[in-house]
């Protein structure tokens, strides 16, 4: 007996049974004698023959190489302690963000409160996990804001390839550094802009799941885009007809 | 307080409130009834009405309840103190602590707690309403809001009521049953593999009659399972907007659009901005 027991982007609930055979269970499924079962409440996909489920809900979990934005909570040694979201704490040790020699007091480069741009070093079940900020555009961020969303709809954001985000980016003239840990940290010339910005951040989150969303997301930033032109430009002076 | 009723089991062998032995209270499930916790479900089991919420996976602490090759499950079962007719006192009771514990132990094999090592999973159950079975019912709405939290499991968990009223066995007991029949065993199971994960009894049964009191319970289980799946799917249905579109825009989209990168972390983000 073999064979796919799912729709393509079917809601699939934990325990159902979603294939056998020679099928693989990737992501979100477990696998008991060669039936593969939904282990989330989530979005079937199949890949080749590996069998996933894309979770719709959830938790920050680090990945070596994910790009995270965390927030310093203690300096200790030549340590910091630092948020990313999620069940665990991370630390960033001096050498992995500070080029040698540097000062005692490692506090004088980033202290508790500073919000920081790293990547995942690596994280095993048992330590870490351990971020490194050695790597290009990783940073202390100074200005902009941190948009907070779901991190089960961080990959939906960036879209395929980033075709999502640099859709965005490029619109609305703006900057981002999408954080795998469901932060987003955008930089916008106006308010104006950065609220549009948050607006199409919202409506992925929302509609993370159905498709075209890239086409509608642009679509909606094109019109409000343009109806910002429009109320920043001065009124056409033809219209200036006094009354008497 | 109410007296005894004359009979559980009436001439016609219908029970107090008119159901069959094999029947079960009309059951209403609902998921994501609760804003601030990351999953939330609420039962309705005749009079009985529990809220469970679960917050989590998330740091635990105190710190030296964390084990380092699973999370922690917290599981804690609550009464409202309005929610029996002689008012509850609000202290945490033996009993809550008892049942808080069994629901624990019957949660858990279905969770891969193995996967976020010292962290914590919290399930909190509030009685808001109870009139037996709350055990039970309570482990059917835990089991919906961990999914509903995201939290992996290997199926979601039924549980029932069986016992003995009047000498006959019935299913799902009300309060008067449970009160006044001869004995209640709860119980509830994992339904992709039939295990049993929560079996107690209290009163006096022959072997026999555990052993079809078991095969009941099995069938109600496997009935309320599919109420939990249904509930679940609707919760969902509704978040998941349904896209009316040709066939093949649909393929062409799929590949396109709806791209996932889970566990292939060859992300490019852009981080192209000039340090001004």
């Amino acid at each position: 007996m073999a064979g796919i027991y799912f729709q393509k982007r079917e809601v699939v609930i934990p325990g159902q049974l979603l294939a056998e055979g020679r099928y693989r269970a990737s992501v979100g499924t477990y696998d008991v004698d060669g039936k593969i079962y939904s282990a989330l409440v989530g979005l079937t996909e199949l890949r080749g023959n590996s069998v996933k489920v894309v979770p719709l809900q959830g938790v920050y979990i680090p990945r070596e190489g994910d790009l995270v934005i965390g927030t310093v909570i203690a300096v200790a040694g030549n340590n910091w302690r630092i948020d990313i979201g999620g069940p665990y704490q991370a630390s960033l040790h001096a050498n992995n963000a500070l080029r040698r020699p540097y000062d005692e007091d490692i506090s004088r480069y980033y202290d508790v409160g500073d919000v920081l741009s790293a990547e995942v070093l690596a994280f095993d079940r048992n330590s870490g996990p351990f971020l490194t900020m050695k790597g290009r555009g990783l940073k202390k961020l100074t200005d902009g804001m941190i948009l907070e969303v779901n991190p089960a709809k961080v990959p939906r954001i960036i879209g395929r390839r980033g075709s999502m985000i640099n859709m965005i980016n490029d619109r609305l003239r703006i900057q981002t550094i999408v954080g795998q840990n469901g932060r987003i940290w955008i930089r916008a010339p106006d308010s104006a802009t950065m609220r549009l910005a948050v607006r199409a951040f919202r409506m992925i989150e929302e509609q993370a799941h159905t498709s075209k969303l890239t086409d509608r997301v642009n679509a909606m930033l094109l019109e409000e885009t343009a109806r910002l032109r429009d109320e920043k430009r001065p009124p056409a002076p033809a219209e200036n007809s006094e009354p008497k | 307080m109410e007296k005894k009723p004359d009979y559980l089991i009436s001439p016609e062998g219908l029970r107090v409130d008119g159901r069959r032995p094999d029947e079960l209270r009309p059951i209403e499930l609902e998921v994501g009834v609760l804003k601030t916790a990351d999953g939330s479900a609420a039962i309705h089991q005749g009079k009985t009405h529990i809220i469970a919420a679960v917050y989590g996976p998330r740091e635990l602490h105190p710190r030296h309840l964390t084990l380092n090759d699973r999370a922690y499950l917290r599981t804690v079962y609550r009464m409202a103190t309005f929610s029996v007719p002689d008012r509850k006192k609000p202290a945490p009771s033996r009993r809550e602590r008892e049942i808080s514990m069994v629901i624990a132990n019957a949660l858990e094999p279905a969770l891969f707690l193995e996967e976020f090592p010292r962290a914590v999973v919290d399930v909190f159950i509030q009685v808001i309403q109870a009139d037996g079975g709350t055990r039970c019912a309570a482990i059917n709405a835990a089991s919906l809001a961990l999914a509903d939290a995201g939290i992996p499991m290997r199926t979601l968990v039924p549980a029932v009521a069986v016992g003995k009223a009047d000498g006959v066995l019935v299913v799902d007991l009300g309060d008067e049953e449970d009160k006044h029949g001869q004995g209640d065993i709860p119980m509830a199971i994992l339904p992709t593999t039939g295990e049993i994960t929560l079996l107690q009894q209290d009163g006096y049964f022959t072997k026999d009659e555990l052993l079809e009191a078991i095969q009941m319970g099995m069938n109600a289980c496997k009935y309320i399972h599919e109420l939990q799946k249904e509930a679940l799917k609707r919760a969902y249905a509704k978040r998941v907007p349904v896209t009316t579109e040709g066939e093949e825009d649909e393929l062409e989209e799929y590949e396109d659009d709806l791209e996932t990168d889970l566990g292939e972390a060859d992300l490019s983000e852009d981080d192209d901005e000039e340090d001004d």
